[in-house]
């Protein structure tokens, strides 16, 4: 039943990137309000109309990024009334939009800012590696963990344990992914890539190849929330969120319950589609978070696209490329488009697109339904989000 | 020069551990309700979250539930030993914990090898439980 107060997205922007950095000359922060000002004015709204600001990011930590929506706030220079910091690692923005719903549906807020930005290509670093050796990371980081590539490589070297997948089978995910990247004009890799490529990639950690990694951009993206009784107000056409779920296990990868299985992937997935009441073969559009090709491949088994340990014959003979039965990361992915440290920001931007039909080239016929779910730290949480064209 | 390794940071929970560890034992907690072992050691049981806890010297023996030969290094201080393996050992009690295989020949490890405690000295308060294929 439609209510006033179902919450939807109205507006979404990135911010340009050219090979792999920000175009335009501005700070971390910078870029964040850049394109969270294009968003809010491509809904006809304001920065002034946010009472909902929801972030988080790597920047500046240890420091002001610790606070990372006082921080924010402070830059835009606005007061939210509802703040939500969650940080779950790259799956934190679906989870936003998660938190931004209820609170919508509460009368919590009117107009949710979800925001993400990031300059670690630019700023050569990533904040993701050398772990500090305290806690539970002192029985992790003193062995030389790569992180967090290592743990994904010990998740794939047991799914191959245990299923029989093979390199080929990961290495087909990277293929299908470049085919939309090339589809894409924003994308950062679009030269022509081959099974044998990806192979005969450098190997980084056993068994997962450089082309089996996910890049390292710059990267910044808005989404903006409200009601649907808003939104009829408003000058873009509304994306519906229809359902959400949210878990994580673990940070440690050797705390991981089984390490070929995705058990964040999949609670959250079945809480989703249980809430917008859509089954498998309703999804027209999936957007699946892919740092490496075995995240997805582990995802698409816990969402239940298939069965546990078959997720290597799913996606074989392309069938999540451009004309493939399971049209998947549309544009070009983490593997190809970009990633910014934490992607899942630019998962739910390209669903909104899809849905919107603005894709262009490599638009999906048809698309009314997108499944996005996001996977962050270590295989260690991850959040499903339902959308719909209204 | 390369920088020095990422030693430990010890804390209360995990002091009886490390200083077994510099005296050669494994020691890991034991819940004296449900009767598991765990690790990394904890202040309550992730098991059934007693805090009826002591540290109880295990075997030690164990095998590779998975693994990664590193080619590249986790940075720099690193660097000198890749090839090096990282692996998820089983121990024979029940609990996983990560550590290194220590082998000329990374590519003889696999998923299931029989592995064996040996304690590498790190500094003056540290000794890493790396593990060997017996």
């Amino acid at each position: 039943m439609k209510n006033g107060r179902d919450p939807v997205i109205v507006g979404i922007a990135d911010a340009p990137i050219e090979d792999g950095k920000f175009v335009t000359k501005a700070s971390v922060l910078g870029h964040a309000a850049l394109v969270a000002k294009a968003a809010v004015e491509e809904a006809g709204l304001t920065l002034d109309d946010v009472d909902g600001l929801l972030t988080a990011g790597m920047w500046g930590v240890p420091g002001p990024g610790q606070l990372a929506t006082v921080t924010l706030g402070e830059y835009l220079n606005i007061m939210p009334t509802y703040v939500d910091g969650t940080n779950i690692g790259g799956s934190a923005f679906e989870a936003h939009v998660a938190h931004a719903a209820m609170a919508l549906r509460e009368g919590y807020c009117e107009v949710a800012l979800i925001v993400y930005s990031s300059d670690q290509k630019s700023l050569r670093s990533r904040n993701l590696g050398g772990r500090p050796s305290v806690l539970s990371m002192q029985h992790e980081t003193p062995y030389g963990m790569p992180t967090p590539v290592g743990g994904y490589a010990m998740a794939a070297r047991r799914h191959m344990h245990e299923y029989g997948t093979t390199s080929e089978n990961l290495a087909e995910i990277a293929v299908a992914t470049r085919k939309w990247a090339q589809l894409n004009p924003a994308a950062t890799r679009r030269d022509p890539l081959s099974v044998d490529d990806v192979l005969s990639s450098t190997m980084i950690s056993e068994p997962l190849h450089l082309l089996d990694c996910c890049l390292v951009t710059d990267g910044a993206g808005a989404i903006v929330m409200t009601t649907a009784e808003r939104a009829r107000d408003l000058k873009t056409a509304p994306v519906a969120v229809k359902g959400y779920g949210e878990a994580h296990t673990h940070w440690a990868i050797g705390e991981m319950p089984d390490l070929a299985r995705l058990l964040p992937a999949q609670k959250a997935g079945e809480t989703a589609m249980k809430m917008a009441g859509v089954s498998h073969s309703d999804i027209d559009v999936v957007e699946v978070y892919d740092s490496f090709t075995i995240t997805v491949l582990l995802t698409l088994e816990a969402l239940g696209f298939c069965k546990i340990g078959e997720g290597g014959d799913f996606v074989s003979g392309q069938r999540t490329a451009p004309g493939g039965a399971f049209p998947m990361n549309t544009n070009g992915g983490g593997l190809s488009a970009l990633h910014p440290g934490m992607y899942g920001m630019f998962l739910l931007i390209e669903a909104c697109r899809q849905l919107r039909g603005v894709c262009g080239d490599r638009q999906v016929a048809g698309a009314e339904t997108a499944l996005v779910h996001g996977t962050g730290g270590t295989l260690s949480s991850g959040a499903t989000v339902i959308l719909q064209k209204d | 020069m390369s920088p020095e390794k990422p030693l430990p940071v010890i804390d209360h929970d995990s002091a009886p551990y490390w200083e077994a560890a510099q005296e050669g034992r494994l020691d890991i907690p034991l819940c004296g309700d449900c009767g598991k072992h765990h690790f990394y050691p904890r202040a309550i049981c992730p098991h059934c979250h007693s805090d009826n806890l002591r540290f109880d010297t295990v075997s030690g023996r164990g095998e590779v539930h998975s693994f990664t030969i590193a080619r590249r290094p986790a940075g720099p201080a690193f660097a000198d030993d890749v090839p090096y393996v990282v692996a998820l050992i089983e121990l024979e009690e029940g609990p996983r914990m990560m550590s290194r295989i220590q082998t000329d020949d990374p590519e003889k490890v696999h998923i299931g090898a029989r592995v064996e405690v040996t304690f590498v000295k790190a500094s003056d308060e540290i000794a890493h439980p790396y593990f060997r294929m017996t």
